[in-house]
């Protein structure tokens, strides 16, 4: 059930949504659409569900030729940022919209709604009414409804941006065994790195209407396409004039060859790890150490110490 | 402290008076006037509020009310919810003005309107002579006072559905779609089902309207007794008549009709609106 989009643009006004953007999500994986705000993810997650019509391009589900099929025609299962619960219904009869609209034997409906129920652990509250439930139930609620008319894919709109921290961790993990467990071709839209990282077997950066670069999590981050990327993903800092990650600067108390000197300005303690904050001749950066080595070099403001960059590991020279 | 008692004292005091003054007016206005009427009906007992309703006339008026009012409303019914959702859904050149012209038949006079489709649709006119050669009767008849009962009652229905549509938005409806539902499912499983409360607060608020309508339809009907005439316009030919006890009967009548239509929007009414 792979997606296949070819030269995708979408103009809103003129405002480019997207710009000829193709990209192919393989059958089964679970992938996030991952990039800052107004960049077009939403509406490429929405392109593909048929709820907004591209100007150019093609879409395909499935090896099927989808580009003009009305959402209800599509097989997509779609869950909205804000649930899109229907508040007339109960919840049970919420799941089983889906399901009634095709005319499903009622046995049979009951059934996959229990089952579903289950799956989603709301078996107490088929009952209540989605105002009687609290925001991660809505949307595990909304994720049953979807799933319960077996789509050929599963597309989720900022699905947990609506939640607080806590309830937010628990659902990812939820998602990725669900998707473990489910397998359809899941396409999620997040602009939380560290969500697409920890749940996504597969990102693909959207940004100013444009796929940046499409990857496993550890490629993306150890192999960025630009600094864009590489400074999406995750902190970076300058030194030598490239970007890296502050966590790949080894701080040094003697100068070694590749070293470069400088002058501790501040240091931050936030738990495990420690911030410097540092200057160099050619400006400021800052380091990422742990504790111990923050306390073996003795790190005061003011202390002189020696920036080695691990070559080894990502730098992306700074563009502009 | 002391202070404080006196404008205390002041702040009671401007409440009474605000309170008195609100009281009395709607005493003068609405109170006493129809207190008379309810006394003025049942003067005389029962039996000839009983007579002066069961008359062949005033039952004639009743099923032309009957008619008239629930075509208008049925007819507004229909075209407020299309417009509600072409106002509310689509952007498209002279939506506004739609928007603003949808409120006219509030500030113009029931009898301008009136008058204004005698002019378009009377016997003398092109289009009223064209209709009459194809045995369509629009002035002197039902469909006028349909047509006039149905201008004034125009944007209430619309009034009550718009801000509800606008509060649930779309997502539903696309949720919907995706899960298979076509046009028709989406609105009468989720749009409809939606706007219930708002759309039936809107229905009983024209019906009361309709109802009551006098100006518009006195123009257009001819008020041709036994014929074109509707409850209201009976209430005044039986006043003119010097039948006061079945004057006021009917009037009575129509006023329990309107409480009642009133009451029930009261419990229809979408919560939080301060319509």
């Amino acid at each position: 059930m792979s997606i296949k989009v070819a030269n995708v643009s979408k103009k809103f006004g003129d405002f480019s949504a997207l710009r000829d953007v193709s990209v192919e999500i393989p059958s089964g994986s679970l992938t996030a659409l991952l990039g800052p705000s107004g960049g077009g993810k939403t509406t490429l997650l929405r392109v593909i569900a048929g709820l907004e019509t591209p100007d150019e391009g093609r879409i395909e589900i499935d090896g099927v030729e989808a580009t003009s099929l009305p959402p209800q025609r599509r097989g997509v299962g779609f869950v909205f940022q804000h649930y899109a619960a229907f508040k007339h219904m109960t919840v049970e009869r919420n799941i089983a919209f889906g399901l009634s609209i095709r005319k499903r034997a009622k046995d049979e409906i009951k059934a996959r709604v229990q089952e579903l129920l289950e799956l989603v652990h709301l078996e107490q509250f088929a009952q209540r009414y989605p105002a009687q439930l609290s925001g991660g139930q809505r949307q595990r609620m909304a994720l049953a409804r979807a799933l319960a008319v077996e789509p050929k894919v599963l597309l989720l709109d900022e699905p947990f941006g609506a939640l607080d921290a806590q309830v937010r961790k628990e659902l990812r993990a939820w998602l990725r065994r669900l998707h473990d467990q489910v397998n359809v071709t899941t396409v999620f839209v997040t602009h939380d790195q560290e969500e697409a990282m920890e749940v996504a077997d597969e990102i693909v950066v959207v940004a100013d209407g444009e796929v940046k670069q499409v990857g496993s999590p550890d490629e993306l981050y150890e192999k960025p396409a630009s600094d864009f990327v590489m400074s999406f993903l995750g902190p970076v800092t300058t030194l030598d004039g490239k970007l890296v990650r502050p966590h790949d600067l080894e701080l040094l108390s003697t100068a070694e060859p590749g070293a470069r000197e400088a002058v501790v300005d501040r240091v931050t303690r936030l738990g495990f790890e420690v911030r410097v904050d540092l200057s160099t001749d050619e400006g400021a950066a800052w380091a990422q150490v742990t504790r111990a080595t923050a306390e073996h070099l003795d790190l005061q403001p003011g202390t002189r110490i020696w920036v080695l960059p691990h070559h080894s590991r990502t730098a992306v020279p700074v563009q502009g | 402290m002391t202070n404080n008692a006196v404008t205390d004292v002041r702040a009671g005091a401007s409440r009474w008076t605000l309170r008195v003054v609100v009281l009395g007016y709607l005493a003068f206005l609405l109170v006493l006037p129809v207190a008379v009427i309810l006394y003025r009906t049942f003067q005389h007992g029962l039996a000839p509020v009983v007579d002066a309703l069961t008359s062949a006339n005033a039952i004639h008026a009743y099923q032309v009310t009957a008619v008239v009012a629930g075509s208008a409303v049925a007819i507004n019914t229909v075209f407020g919810v299309t417009a509600a959702l072409l106002v509310v859904r689509h952007r498209f050149p002279g939506r506004r003005v739609l928007d603003a012209l949808i409120d006219l038949p509030i500030a113009v006079s029931p009898v301008v309107v009136g008058l204004a489709l005698t002019l378009v649709y009377g016997r003398t006119t092109s289009t009223g002579s064209w209709l009459a050669r194809e045995g369509i009767q629009i002035i002197f008849s039902i469909p006028g006072m349909i047509l006039a009962t149905s201008f004034v009652a125009l944007p209430l229905v619309m009034r009550a559905v718009v801000p509800v549509l606008e509060e649930i938005g779309e997502e539903q409806e696309q949720a919907a779609a995706t899960l298979g539902a076509n046009a028709v499912q989406r609105f009468t499983r989720i749009t409809l089902p939606s706007i219930r409360g708002a759309l039936a607060y809107g229905v009983v608020l024209s019906l009361a309207r309709a109802l009551g309508e006098f100006g518009a339809v006195a123009v257009v009907s001819g008020r041709v007794v036994g014929k074109t005439e509707t409850a209201s316009l009976y209430v005044l030919d039986l006043y003119n008549n010097f039948d006061q006890t079945g004057a006021y009967a009917m009037a009575t009548s129509l006023a329990a009709v309107a409480v009642l239509s009133l009451i029930v929007s009261r419990f229809l009414r979408p919560k939080g609106s301060a319509a």
